[in-house]
């Protein structure tokens, strides 16, 4: 059973929509003992990064984060879910995040009119580094975005795929261990994202 | 490189997809979610799904249908028509739309952009426009007034300042309709894309006329557009989108050409 944690952070319609064309067996839920319980771990989420921390402390959640994602069960962040892995978001007057991964989230920066902040729609991820969840994808497809803050991981071994913006290059996917992360929906990047989420699930969570 | 989106359109009445001109005469074109899934197969990059008779009406789009798409698609999409509340744009969001379309409400009720935007975040809210010209420069700087209500009822507000507004209240993109373009698939009104495009730092959208592939390229490059919606061009069958995008893309058009 694939455990999508609820904390408040937005709609997870889409994510279970997305499992669930895959045929995938998904529970929506905010109780520690079924994510705890689960074969893979999804952490969704949009909306900012302060009021994200202050429901996984309300609802106790952050003990049993940091447990799974150290036990080798197969982890997914997406979006915010992938920002609050990181050690802290300049997001809401600078936040303290999860720390699971070293490494910050800033704020786009327009270079030129062109650039608007947020970010929407979708734009190629050049992948860096081979994975088993983005296995048999062809390097530079396109994902669909949705995001003003980007994550920074501090080590450059932690990306797995990269994304330019905004007159930069940024880290749009990242894994450590049995943990991967996405800046962009695979939920909602058609054929490609459903192939990336399936990788997801026949995944083991071990990253070689 | 961020891509253009290429945006069918779909008007609903009573869960059949429709198609008129200038909101006249429609003519049934088929089944919504069958059609979702032609549209995403064929490699459209989004879709927008108007109920067309649910303002009139005093309803929200049937949510059933949204639900039903959201199961059979996986690009995003927005709904829009008689979407008069927060709880309606919750309802939509939760039954799997990505973004929820307001046009005469605001103009009513600005406030809904902002507490929509409060409660789900700017991008799951789209503000609609209908601007027509309207040559009383001292009334209207932009040239252009908005419309409400199918482009009935003029209201005496300046489009550039009504876009500048809802991105401040929080708008995440700006859909730009034009009446004297709609369905006549002979181009968009660019000039008006264009003054709301270089207004505000939020996507724009141009709808209304497109007819060829050509039509696209203007809306992106001359009216600023960061997306497109078609209509009648597709839905006759005269393109499929992979046509559009290959004949877009050798014009220097950053497009989505895998799916």
């Amino acid at each position: 059973m694939i455990a999508i944690v609820d904390y408040r952070a937005g709609n997870v319609t889409s994510v279970q929509l997305a499992f669930k064309a895959l045929h995938a067996e998904t529970v929506v839920t905010s109780d520690a003992a079924v994510i705890r319980a689960a074969s893979h771990v999804v952490f969704p989420g949009v909306g900012a990064a302060g009021s994200a921390m202050q429901n996984l402390r309300d609802l106790g959640l952050i003990p049993v984060l940091k447990e799974v994602t150290a036990s080798g069960v197969p982890f997914l962040g997406i979006c915010l879910g992938t920002q609050i892995l990181l050690s802290s978001s300049e997001e809401d007057g600078g936040t303290p995040t999860l720390d699971l991964i070293p490494g910050r989230v800033p704020r786009f920066v327009p270079t030129s009119a062109c650039d608007k902040v947020p970010q929407i729609g979708w734009n190629q991820v050049h992948f860096v580094r081979s994975h088993p969840v983005v296995k048999d994808i062809a390097d530079n497809s396109d994902f669909y975005f949705v995001h003003s803050y980007y994550p920074a991981p501090a080590d450059p071994v932690f990306s797995i795929g990269t994304t330019d913006y905004a007159g930069i290059t940024f880290t749009s996917m990242m894994g450590r261990d049995n943990l991967v992360a996405t800046q962009f929906h695979p939920e909602k990047s058609g054929r490609v994202g459903l192939k990336l989420l399936e990788n997801f699930v026949n995944w083991d969570g071990r990253s070689v | 490189m961020l891509t253009k989106r290429i945006i069918p359109c779909l008007d609903v009445i009573k869960r059949r997809v429709t198609k008129g001109v200038k909101f006249q005469n429609n003519i049934d074109l088929g089944d919504p979610v069958e059609m979702a899934v032609r549209y995403s197969d064929g490699g459209c990059d989004e879709l927008v799904f108007y109920d067309i008779t649910a303002s009139a009406e005093k309803r929200p789009i049937d949510e059933g249908m949204v639900r039903d798409v959201a199961a059979a698609i996986q690009i995003p999409f927005a709904v829009g028509g008689g979407i008069a509340s927060v709880e309606d744009m919750s309802r939509m969001l939760l039954a799997g739309a990505e973004k929820v379309s307001v046009n005469s409400l605001a103009v009513r009720n600005p406030q809904i952009i902002a507490d929509g935007s409060r409660a789900f975040g700017a991008q799951c809210v789209v503000l609609g426009m209908d601007p027509v010209s309207n040559p009383d420069r001292a009334r209207f700087p932009s040239g252009y007034e908005i419309t409400t209500n199918g482009f009935r009822v003029r209201t005496g507000m300046d489009a550039v300042e009504w876009a500048r507004r809802a991105e401040q209240l929080g708008a995440g993109e700006i859909v730009v309709n034009s009446v004297d373009a709609d369905g006549t698939r002979a181009g968009f009104e660019l000039t008006i894309t264009r003054l709301i495009a270089d207004a505000v730092r939020i996507p724009v959208v141009a709808s209304g006329g497109a007819g060829c592939p050509a039509h696209l390229r203007d809306a992106f490059v001359a009216g600023g557009a960061d997306a497109a919606i078609i209509a009648g061009m597709i839905h006759t069958g005269d393109y499929t989108i992979r046509q559009i995008k290959e004949e877009l893309l050798p014009l220097g058009v950053p497009l989505r050409m895998t799916w």
